[in-house]
């Protein structure tokens, strides 16, 4: 209840500034969508190429959005020295970056609600009989996303050349959550499509890695 | 103060440095800073820009740590700090009551609503509550900044330069609520560099240079001999 309790209450505040602006969501979109475009008109890729190199670049691309939009999640923090203010209540560090995390999930989430049938439609894929598994990848290797990224936005935002710093730092750290959610969408892409287990394994055992490690040493990656 | 914390009104919280230390790499912001304000003061900061100033003050908001040195509260109450820094501290993108509702909220404040209410209206933003603070002036960000720093009730108040972007009304309002805190007994440590109506409350002046203090009107015994020195020495900016 301690940590539950703020975070609720700088998620709410997190949704409200986004909303009102909408600046991370219009990004993200714009940016994933132009990718696939791009992909899809520079390989014309047959529906047996899609199937193949398709969760790959859709993955690649919610990688490389996700590193753009998950830079201002502390940066903007910054501008007027906010972080401070919240770093001064009495309440559980944890919880700010807990915020963050959820903010940045659900934002992401929302971006992909409206980009899975994009791709769908430019990949001439049928996602409809495999959406709940679908879904369920696109969770578990979205939350590696906003938690690496989130606390790497963290660390990185203390430092100069910040915007290089993040994605040199968050793409390999990303690898192996990129491999196990690119090859569990491929498995879901087969014919017959099957939910690879071993990678989704691999997915949920990073997702909980990461959250433990953020939970035990949130509070120092506040300090200055 | 009308508006505390859980409580109806602030107590005191008094603040030890003892030898304190703070090194940039290999720059030093502070020197061996040895000073003991005891709860209820009013303590002016002064020194030119980049003697220690804002360094302490962040110090004594626990926002930074000292490379050496020790820091104790008289109590460790964890809303009992209130800092009015040189940033706002304020989300452009939330209103003005939005701002206070979220740390009223943080911070747990009983009948968090009348306290922001009560708040705004007492920084003269009652009706411009519903208002982005992108949009206010800086004379309007400061006094919601100071508003948000009173609004738990702080027992210990730290204050950077919070004249700045005031007009004379706004000055005033700043006095005059200080004056109050310190009647409540609140704690309050001011820096400063240029001459204010704030100074009408302190109770003690100490000057810093190059990190170190420099001159204390508790081992003096003037307050207006540190006070005249600081604002009018060479080192002024």
């Amino acid at each position: 209840m301690a940590l539950l309790r703020p975070t609720t209450i700088l998620l709410k505040k997190e949704l409200r500034s986004e909303f009102r602006t909408r600046e991370l969501l219009t990004t993200t979109w714009v940016f994933v969508v132009t990718v696939l475009v791009l992909f899809s008109f520079t390989f014309e890729p047959t529906q047996v190429e899609s199937r193949r190199f398709g969760p790959g670049l859709l993955w690649l691309a919610l990688l490389f959005a996700g590193s753009l939009m998950l830079h201002p999640s502390f940066a903007r923090e910054q501008v007027n020295d906010t972080l401070a203010a919240l770093r001064m209540a009495p309440i559980d560090p944890v919880a700010i970056i807990a915020s963050k995390i959820l903010a940045n999930l659900c934002f992401l989430l929302v971006a992909e609600v409206f980009l899975l049938p994009i791709f769908a439609a430019l990949y001439n894929l049928s996602l409809l009989p495999i959406l709940p598994q679908l879904l369920l990848v696109m969770l578990l290797g979205t939350l590696a996303l906003a938690t690496v990224g989130t606390v790497f936005s963290a660390i990185s935002s203390h430092a100069r050349m910040r915007e290089l710093l993040l994605p040199l730092l968050l793409l390999p750290l990303l690898a192996p959550a990129l491999i196990a959610s690119t090859e569990a969408t491929r498995g879901l892409l087969e014919d017959p499509p099957g939910l690879p287990l071993e990678w989704t394994g691999v997915l949920l055992s990073f997702d909980i890695v990461f959250l433990t490690v953020t939970w035990l040493f949130g509070e120092y990656l506040l300090e200055e | 103060m009308t508006t505390g914390a859980k409580q109806s009104s602030p107590v005191g919280i008094g603040v030890s440095f003892q030898q304190v230390e703070k090194r940039y790499g290999m720059r030093f912001a502070l020197r061996g800073v040895s000073l003991r304000i005891a709860a209820g003061e009013s303590v002016g900061l002064l020194g030119a820009n980049g003697s220690g100033k804002s360094t302490l003050m962040k110090i004594a908001a626990r926002l930074i740590h000292p490379s050496a040195g020790k820091v104790e509260f008289s109590s460790s109450n964890g809303s009992g700090v209130g800092l009015v820094a040189h940033s706002t501290l304020l989300y452009d993108d939330l209103t003005a009551e939005e701002n206070l509702m979220l740390f009223a909220r943080l911070y747990d404040l009983d009948c968090p609503g009348e306290r922001v209410a009560q708040a705004l209206q007492s920084a003269g933003l009652a009706g411009r509550n519903a208002d982005l603070v992108r949009g206010f002036s800086r004379g309007m960000r400061q006094r919601l900044t100071i508003a948000r720093a009173l609004l738990p009730g702080p027992g210990l108040l730290l204050l950077d330069e919070p004249a700045t972007g005031l007009d004379a009304a706004g000055q005033h309002w700043l006095g005059d609520t200080l004056a109050r805190l310190r009647s409540q007994g609140c704690t309050l440590i001011m820096s400063t560099h240029g001459r204010s109506e704030t100074h009408a409350i302190l109770t003690r002046a100490v000057r810093l240079d190059a990190g170190r203090v420099v001159a204390d009107s508790a081992a003096t015994g003037n307050l207006q001999d540190v006070l005249a020195a600081a604002l009018s020495g060479p080192e002024e900016v």
